[in-house]
């Protein structure tokens, strides 16, 4: 006998809704029995991890901080992928637009620059991020280089130039030396939206982005182009479709919202540029797109459910004295559940019996 | 099925009201760790010293930690959730939780802040940190007499002062043994990464250095040592078990007694806003055991040790020579001010480096 993965003939609608909710009953079931075996109480250990994030004002604001950037690049990381266009330097992208906009908050340091600052800093953090993603785009279109690897190598030049700015030109002049620009200035720092809390501007700009990803990639043409390009590339050659001008365009908007995104956090949360501004970000998006099934409302849910397990994770630490690499397995746990339940709405296994012989013989 | 539901209940009520009841009495501390507790550098000696202040004071203290805590935009979040949880005493320890810190202790003026290595400090927030280049004499003493190519390999991390007053102090005592001693060193860039640690480690004995010293926090180089028959100084932990044969002492970070120092003001009422930077003599600094070296090299270290626990020995006295040749400005009279060694950014002459970045 034998286990085959074969394609359903046809994919049943009820399944792909229900696919994600059978996802996060499989990942409870089995934190359960984690926990349990950890000694700690899984109804408490759940509601720690769900539940009370959900519950103050507090943790909301968190959560939304934390999926700000996230949902930002995986926004823009969708176009490219929709178009087939394999974009995975997004976190490159980020520093660039966060070097970029922290350029003109360094200049302007100090000085009686007004109001212009900000919108400035994110237009240039937009465009740095769009350039820098523009290169393995034309080195694709070109010269017909993996966007992949380009893409990709291009973070570690982004990440060092970075370092290097931070260590030498940039370097608050008063901070003993210490890698870090001088603290930004309140023209050139993103506006928080709730007093004492941390919510700031850029959630808002997310939604909006988000809401524009939807509109973009669903009602016009250009959106019906990328996904001609991306599901049936010979129908689009034979429907006139430039897939080369799309790989350009569809790299310029995915680096121009992850380069804002790199700004917005910088100019935000950080409030000055330092090294590690962050923790993964632009890989995270990746996860966050495909989450959410590279649809704007999708990536909107999967990207705050996924914070939604940062922080709860971070107060199971606190609360229950929970590991982190405990709360590492149940990131883990979810998303390999949640591939899996996907790839069981197109796949199916059947069992079949090779040649009856054979197999005895095997066995 | 219904009686499982029951007693599941009964657990939740049952574990919330002995939670609640414990938490009302004890005082809350927490603490914020950039690696791993498992790092065997750093991190682990942090958590040591949160262990022997649990020690001390048994029932009367409630420890929480958050390890692995990137110095980006997530640490706010992380110390903020700290004091939400109710600790009262926060010790973020790493030099780059500093800005998170102050926002955080802004607004939780009623919980007090401990941030490491920093220099700056609030109403409720101290600093503290070790005289780490006192160690960093004792070493240069040692390889300066222990090596034989006359080439230092050091592992260096960030060229932040407290990097570059180490590699200083090391240069320092080391020339007064061998005038002619050269240090090759690598910018590794990290803290702790042990691949590039050991990498690091791999070049600078190919470059011919027969002594590793490192400014990371794994034991990755240490290993690399062993290996290649080399002898090697570990750093922040006990390292020997990782170079049994090769590791010549290693200075060892031991937060404890400070940890028991501030809780016990924080339980007393007494706890205020201050600045302790501490070496040898108050032992936030203990030098590992001196072995694998000749008994002169190991006296010369041990009465170097006791001088310097004394007041006797200044690491940084004068006259010192930058390596521009220019003779550097005394502060203090006879020695560098503790500003000039907080802020150094300057090499002694004899190093054949470029500060990165300057």
């Amino acid at each position: 006998m034998q286990l085959v993965l074969e394609k359903r003939a046809e994919r049943s609608n009820t399944i792909a809704l229900v696919s994600p909710l059978i996802a996060i009953g499989l990942t409870i079931a089995t934190m359960s029995v984690l926990f349990a075996i950890l000694g700690k109480n899984p109804i408490v250990a759940l509601g720690v991890y769900f539940i009370d994030p959900l519950a103050d004002s507090y943790s909301l604001q968190e959560i939304a901080v934390k999926a700000t950037p996230l949902v930002m690049i995986a926004i823009g990381l969708s176009f490219c992928y929709l178009a087939n266009a394999w974009n995975i330097g997004a976190e490159g992208q980020f520093l660039i637009g966060a070097v970029a906009g922290s350029w003109l908050a360094v200049k302007t340091h100090g000085t009686d620059a007004g109001l212009w600052v900000l919108p400035a800093m994110l237009l240039l953090g937009a465009i740095g991020g769009a350039l820098y993603a523009l290169i393995p785009a034309i080195c694709k279109v070109r010269f017909g280089a993996s966007e992949i690897l380009t893409s990709l190598m291009l973070v570690y030049v982004a990440d060092l130039l970075l370092d290097y700015l931070v260590r030498g030109p940039w370097r608050d002049p008063k901070g003993f030396n210490f890698p870090t620009t001088a603290e930004f200035d309140p023209v050139a720092t993103v506006p928080i939206l709730i007093e004492g809390g941390r919510l700031h501007l850029g959630a808002v700009i997310t939604l909006l982005v988000v809401v524009a990803g939807a509109v973009l990639l669903g009602k016009t043409i250009m959106g019906f182009e990328i996904r001609v390009v991306g599901a049936a590339p010979r129908a689009a050659r034979f429907g006139g479709f430039n897939s080369n001008r799309l790989i350009l365009l569809t790299f310029a908007i995915s680096g121009a919202l992850a380069g804002m995104a790199g700004i917005i956090e910088v100019a935000g949360p950080i409030g000055h540029l330092q090294p590690g501004i962050s923790p993964g970000y632009g890989f995270t998006a990746i996860i966050v797109a495909f989450l959410g099934r590279l649809n704007p409302a999708g990536i909107l849910i999967a990207g705050l459910f996924l914070a939604l397990t940062f922080i709860g994770g971070e107060q199971a630490q606190i609360a229950m004295k929970i590991p982190l690499d405990v709360t590492k397995v149940f990131q883990g746990i979810l998303l390999f559940y949640v591939l899996a339940c996907d790839s069981l709405i197109l796949y199916r296994f059947r069992l079949v019996s090779s040649s009856p012989k054979v197999s005895r013989g095997v066995a | 099925m219904r009686k499982i539901l029951l007693a599941a209940a009964a657990a939740v009520v049952a574990a919330s009201v002995s939670f609640g009841a414990s938490a009302a009495d004890k005082l809350k501390v927490g603490f914020i760790y950039l690696g791993p507790v498992g790092d065997l550098g750093w991190t682990y000696q942090h958590d040591l010293g949160r262990l022997a202040m649990l020690k001390e004071f048994g029932d009367k203290v409630e420890t929480t930690y958050l390890e692995n805590v990137s110095e980006g935009p997530d640490s706010e979040r992380s110390i903020e959730q700290l004091a939400r949880a109710g600790n009262k005493l926060i010790f973020t320890t790493s030099f780059g939780y500093m800005e998170p810190t102050l926002k955080v202790a802004r607004k939780y003026p009623n919980v007090h802040f401990e941030h490491a290595t920093g220099y700056k400090r609030d109403k409720n927030v101290s600093t503290y940190s070790g005289r780490f280049y006192e160690g960093r004499h004792i070493q240069g003493l040692i390889a300066g007499k222990m090596s034989k190519t006359g080439v230092l390999g050091y592992i260096a991390s960030f060229p932040i002062p407290e990097v570059i007053s180490g590699i200083n102090a090391t240069m320092l005592a080391a020339q007064t043994i061998n005038p002619n001693i050269k240090v090759k060193i690598i910018w590794v860039n990290t803290w702790f990464d042990p691949g590039k640690e050991a990498d690091a480690a791999k070049a600078l004995i190919d470059q011919g250095a027969d002594i590793i010293m490192q400014h990371t926090d794994s034991p990755a180089a240490m290993q690399v040592a062993a290996e290649r028959g080399k002898l090697a100084f570990g750093q922040d932990s006990e390292m020997i078990k990782f170079g049994p044969k090769a590791q010549l002492t290693s200075i060892m970070n031991n937060w404890g007694p400070y940890y028991i120092a501030r809780v016990k003001a924080e339980l007393e009422g007494t706890w205020k806003s201050e600045d302790q930077w501490a070496g040898l003599k108050e032992k936030m600094l203990v030098m590992a055991p001196y072995l694998n070296m000749p008994d002169d090299v190991k006296k010369m270290a041990e009465e170097a040790e006791a001088a310097i626990k004394e007041g006797k020995l200044l690491p940084f006295k004068c006259p010192i020579t930058a390596q521009d040749g220019k003779e550097v400005e005394c502060k203090a009279g006879t020695h560098l001010d503790d500003g000039q060694v907080l802020g150094m950014n300057f090499y002694v002459k004899g190093i054949d480096d470029k500060i990165p970045g300057k």
